[in-house]
């Protein structure tokens, strides 16, 4: 058996092409997520507000607790049922949004309840209103600590976002199928395909690092 | 001023407070002393509703803050609590900003005051604790009574009529409590209206008008402090002042306090 790059070469233009789509279906949804799982993370820190402390905790036991891949079917097959007819992009964008947020949220919590009792204490005692304390003193500590987990959440963003080749998006992986369907050269293309996704990983990965590191220094 | 009348507090079923009154005259300065547990902390922390008392009333500068476990809505009582200085034993300093940023937030965010001018307040309140050459480093380069003392600049920034000190050196190594000591007792002496909890019987003596003592949720005792550690009346705080001297001499505190030994006190401590 030999290998035949050449099918891969010739289709390179697609492939760079469905690899920003790709990019852009992840960053809009990573965008979603961060706005979702902030707000979400933040009603569930207090249990007392009951209706929207619910509301948020159920989804995030429904959305954690089933798979990604029936989620974006609910939203593209399922939705057209109510008359809801959403473009392709826009499922792909949400469900894997509304997916990621689920876990971002959890992050989120995680990284206000770490922030010591006292600074809340200390801005309330300043005369801040809970929101205020929050947003100028408890986030942008905690948010120092959740860039480390929020950068799993932006590897396993990008990679589940081949699921939304299924719903028929031109993205980097469906580009990859189409060019296998008339070259059968599975091999060749997928390992391309595993390649560009390698390669948009861990350039996240290495700005997330790169904003990490600035606020340590920044910070001593 | 500050007033506490008949309150009761209790986490679960732990009664943590039991009728408590007691009056922080305008300017004066008032000293909470007792063993730990007995309820001090507690009692301060309702004075600014970082704890909401069950019962009773507390009324700050004529403003009832709560009543009978209601607090005051939170938009005043947010102004209220911006009027009450409250300093901690563990500093919390803000470790995201620089020493100067951590005084002039709270001015800039709740009175809208200019940044230019909030930095020049917090630079005048910087140099009056003897901090104006640290404004410009973060809280983990300070020292711990550096950070006490850029603690009390952050809460003199919002121009408190009211100091709330919670236990504010028992966080400190010996040496550095000095310095915290004398920036509250420069405040003391400028009239400002202190509630001080605290360990440290040398300065109860030297800068209270006030001694309260508390035990077990209740104020066993309360006059001057030459009253309190050369005549205490009751048994409570005979045995408290005991327990002291003996924690040091086992070594347990830092600081000496017998009536004698406070007798003995160089007026410097």
């Amino acid at each position: 058996m030999t290998l035949d790059f050449a099918p891969v070469l010739e289709g390179l233009p697609e492939l760079l092409k469905g690899a920003v789509v790709t990019i852009e279906v992840t960053a809009a949804a990573f965008v979603l997520s961060g706005v979702l799982g902030l707000l979400v993370g933040i009603i569930r820190l207090n249990p007392a507000r009951r209706f929207l402390y619910g509301l948020a905790t159920g989804y995030v036991a429904f959305i954690r607790g089933t798979p990604l891949l029936v989620q974006l079917f609910l939203l593209f097959f399922g939705l057209p049922q109510f008359g809801i007819l959403l473009p392709a992009i826009l499922c792909g964008v949400i469900g894997l949004g509304i997916y990621s947020g689920s876990y971002v949220s959890e992050v989120v919590r995680g990284a206000i309840q770490s922030i010591d009792r006292g600074q809340m204490e200390a801005a309330r005692s300043l005369g801040m209103s809970y929101r205020e304390a929050m947003w100028e003193v408890v986030l942008p500590q905690a948010f120092r600590r959740m860039l480390p987990p929020l950068g799993n959440e932006t590897i396993a963003l990008i990679k589940n976002s081949a699921l939304v080749s299924l719903l028929t998006i031109d993205d980097v992986m469906r580009e990859g199928q189409r060019i296998i369907s008339t070259s059968f050269r599975a091999l060749e293309v997928y390992l391309a395909v595993a390649l560009i996704y390698f390669i948009l990983t861990n350039a996240a990965t290495w700005i997330l690092r790169q904003i990490e590191k600035r606020m340590t220094v920044e910070r001593g | 001023m500050i007033e506490i009348r008949n309150v009761y507090k209790s986490f679960g079923s732990t009664d943590v407070l039991k009728d408590v009154s007691l009056t922080v005259q305008p300017s004066r300065t008032t000293v909470v002393i007792g063993p730990s547990g007995s309820g001090k902390s507690t009692l301060l922390r309702c004075c600014n509703c970082l704890e909401t008392a069950d019962r009773g009333e507390i009324r700050i500068n004529g403003r009832t803050i709560i009543k009978d476990g209601t607090p005051l809505p939170d938009k005043e009582l947010n102004a209220l609590r911006a009027e009450t200085g409250m300093v901690f034993q563990s500093f919390n300093l803000f470790p995201h900003m620089t020493t100067v940023e951590n005084v002039m937030r709270a001015p800039v965010v709740v009175r809208r005051m200019p940044k230019a001018e909030a930095r020049d307040l917090a630079m005048d309140l910087l140099r009056k604790v003897g901090l104006g050459d640290k404004a410009d480093v973060y809280p983990s380069t300070l020292s711990g009574g550096q950070k006490q003392r850029a603690a009390i600049a952050r809460a003199l920034a919002m121009k408190p009529k009211v100091m709330l000190f919670d236990e504010p050196t028992s966080a400190l190594d010996p040496e550095l409590v000095g310095e915290v000591l004398q920036v509250m007792k420069t405040l003391a002496e400028e009239g400002m209206t202190m509630m001080v909890v605290t360990h440290e019987m040398g300065f109860a003596r030297e800068v209270a008008d006030t001694v309260v003592v508390m035990a077990e949720g209740r104020i066993v005792e309360a006059g001057p402090p030459d009253q309190i550690f050369t005549n205490p009346t009751q048994e409570r705080t005979r045995g408290f002042l005991r327990a002291l001297v003996d924690g040091h001499l086992a070594g347990a505190r830092p600081q000496p306090a017998t009536p004698d030994a406070l007798a003995a006190l160089p007026d410097d401590h």
